[in-house]
């Protein structure tokens, strides 16, 4: 029923026997040679081949070397989409022409997905650093502009009143009414670009790059070692999460600072 | 009203004008981009023609649209099938949600795009291992709204209900069902831009035909026509179904006032 809360022991117990369940299903399956073992390692030897992987390299590089050039991708990626997304969408939301303007192209390029432009990348920027960064960056510059545009939409009518009244040009308008107004509406749209960013970098390095754990994997799927590929989802999986605990103590740092509840 | 809606799509329409205007200067009229870079509009229309026609990759552009379509289709509705049944009974029982949390915690982090090889792996290149991927994808937005949209019904709503001793398929039915769909709905829209994405980046990774072994192809064939035609087709298709997506929405949801705004 929706009705009563379970007990703290109950949750964990529950949880507890869920995780167990599942990890071992798992491992019978792959045991048992029902899906025969080297297409569904077991747990543990996922495990083992990640601390294999962490000194002894496959397909180059160690797995925190492919990591470390994965991040800087994704960060080249992120950053520029924040750059970028952030003033344009803070200039739409006061400007009404570039609005007007930006919006429909905009609306029409949102329905391709962002992996699709994977070739108009490689052809342009080539698959080194650039093709996979410019393909983070259709990922991860959506929300940034959104959510800046929003958040400078909506400000309240009487500050933006009251500076009018006062005379004050356009730029001071943008940068001391605008942006600290829409600072909450931003981080949260940075938040979701993270994320996208780091869904769109797994994309763009299994299609092209020489690098990465996204390549990593591919060179894995190729030699049939499941128990890389895994570690590689597992790695994924890690990095991502850590980006958005560190992004949410981030948002909530700042709005405790500005005195907003978090 | 009229005026300011009227307005936008003047500026619109100037603007998609502007932008093709633009794109004759740069490619046919002065060369400032060259064919090796973006194509110009007679040859994006060479390549269309070609596709439509003769064919490209191995088939025409109706047959690769189309099964690219299908694959969403068969995803998508096992996903939906599937996440919004457990979504709703994770909602129900607060055991059931102890119980499947942790597994989802722990899943929940992988991007779907990264369970692409490992698809491969178990089921080949064909659709099977891009109908597991779009399962994947557009699975997991449909549980969470699915269950958000339970979790938020209003408790003298459900008391009510016990007090008057409905039977349980009927609450269901007719309580929480309704009450949660228009945070489905939302789940929905998620899990369609997720299956798409998600089904492009499969077909580029391998495929033998669909939208994306096309791009993939004329990548590799270095024909920037092709990639054009390709992210034309891929951006008409997602957005075709978005808007079905939306027709159904508003007909599901018509009793809803809020919805209509």
């Amino acid at each position: 029923m929706t009705g009563r809360p379970l007990s703290s022991l109950e949750t964990v117990l529950l949880g507890l026997a869920g995780l167990c369940a599942f990890v071992g299903l798992w491992t019978l399956l792959s045991v048992t040679g029902i899906v025969p073992r080297q297409f569904l390692p077991t747990p543990l030897d996922v495990a083992t081949r990640m601390i294999q992987l962490l000194s002894s390299p496959f397909a180059g590089a160690t797995l925190p070397m492919h990591l470390a050039s994965s991040f800087q991708r994704y960060a080249y990626g992120v950053v520029l989409a924040a750059l970028i997304g952030v003033p344009l969408g803070l200039l739409m939301g006061w400007f009404r022409l570039l609005d007007d303007i930006v919006t429909p192209i905009f609306d029409g390029l949102r329905f391709i997905a962002p992996i699709a432009w994977v070739p108009f990348a490689a052809l342009w920027f080539g698959t080194g650093i650039g093709g996979p960064v410019m393909i983070i960056f259709a990922g991860a510059f959506p929300p940034c502009l959104i959510n800046a545009y929003r958040g400078a939409r909506f400000v309240e009518p009487r500050l933006i009143e009251a500076g009018r009244m006062l005379g004050t040009p356009n730029a001071r308008m943008i940068l001391e009414v605008l942006l600290p107004a829409a600072v909450p509406s931003i981080i949260a749209g940075l938040r979701v670009s993270a994320g996208l960013g780091w869904q769109s970098l797994v994309g763009a390095e299994l299609i092209v790059a020489a690098a990465g754990v996204g390549f990593m994997m591919v060179q894995a799927q190729g030699s049939v070692q499941t128990a890389t590929v895994m570690v590689g989802m597992v790695a994924i999986g890690l990095v991502g999460m850590l980006i958005d605990v560190l992004l949410r103590q981030g948002e909530g740092w700042l709005r405790r600072r500005r005195g907003l509840e978090a | 009203m009229a005026s300011v809606g009227s307005r936008r799509t003047m500026i619109g329409l100037a603007t998609l004008a502007g932008l093709i205007v633009l794109w004759f200067l740069l490619t046919t009229v002065t060369g400032l981009v060259t064919g090796a870079r973006f194509p110009s509009p007679s040859e994006f229309w060479t390549s269309l023609t070609q596709i439509s026609g003769r064919g490209y990759a191995g088939a025409s552009l109706a047959t690769h649209a189309l099964h690219s379509l299908k694959l969403v289709a068969m995803g998508f509705s096992f996903a939906v099938l599937t996440g919004i049944p457990l979504g709703l009974w994770m909602g129900w029982s607060r055991r059931v949600e102890a119980f499947v949390n942790p597994i989802f915690l722990i899943i929940r982090p992988i991007p779907p795009l990264a369970w692409i090889p490992l698809a491969i792996l178990w089921l080949g290149l064909g659709d099977a291992a891009k109908v597991m991927v779009i399962w994947f994808s557009a699975f997991v937005p449909s549980v969470i709204n699915a269950f958000t949209g339970v979790r938020n019904i209003e408790r003298p709503v459900i008391e009510a209900m016990q007090m008057l001793g409905t039977p349980r398929w009927r609450m269901i039915r007719e309580v929480i069902v309704p009450a949660a769909s228009p945070m489905i709905f939302t789940g929905l829209r998620l899990s369609l831009q997720a299956s798409w994405t998600t089904l492009v980046a499969a077909e580029l990774v391998g495929a033998l035909v669909g939208v994306g072994f096309v791009l993939n192809m004329a990548q590799q064939d270095i024909y920037p026509g092709m990639i054009l035609v390709g992210m034309i087709t891929v951006g008409i298709l997602g957005w075709a179904t978005t808007m079905l997506l939306g027709w159904a929405e508003r007909r599901a949801l018509a009793w809803n006032v809020a919805a209509r705004d």
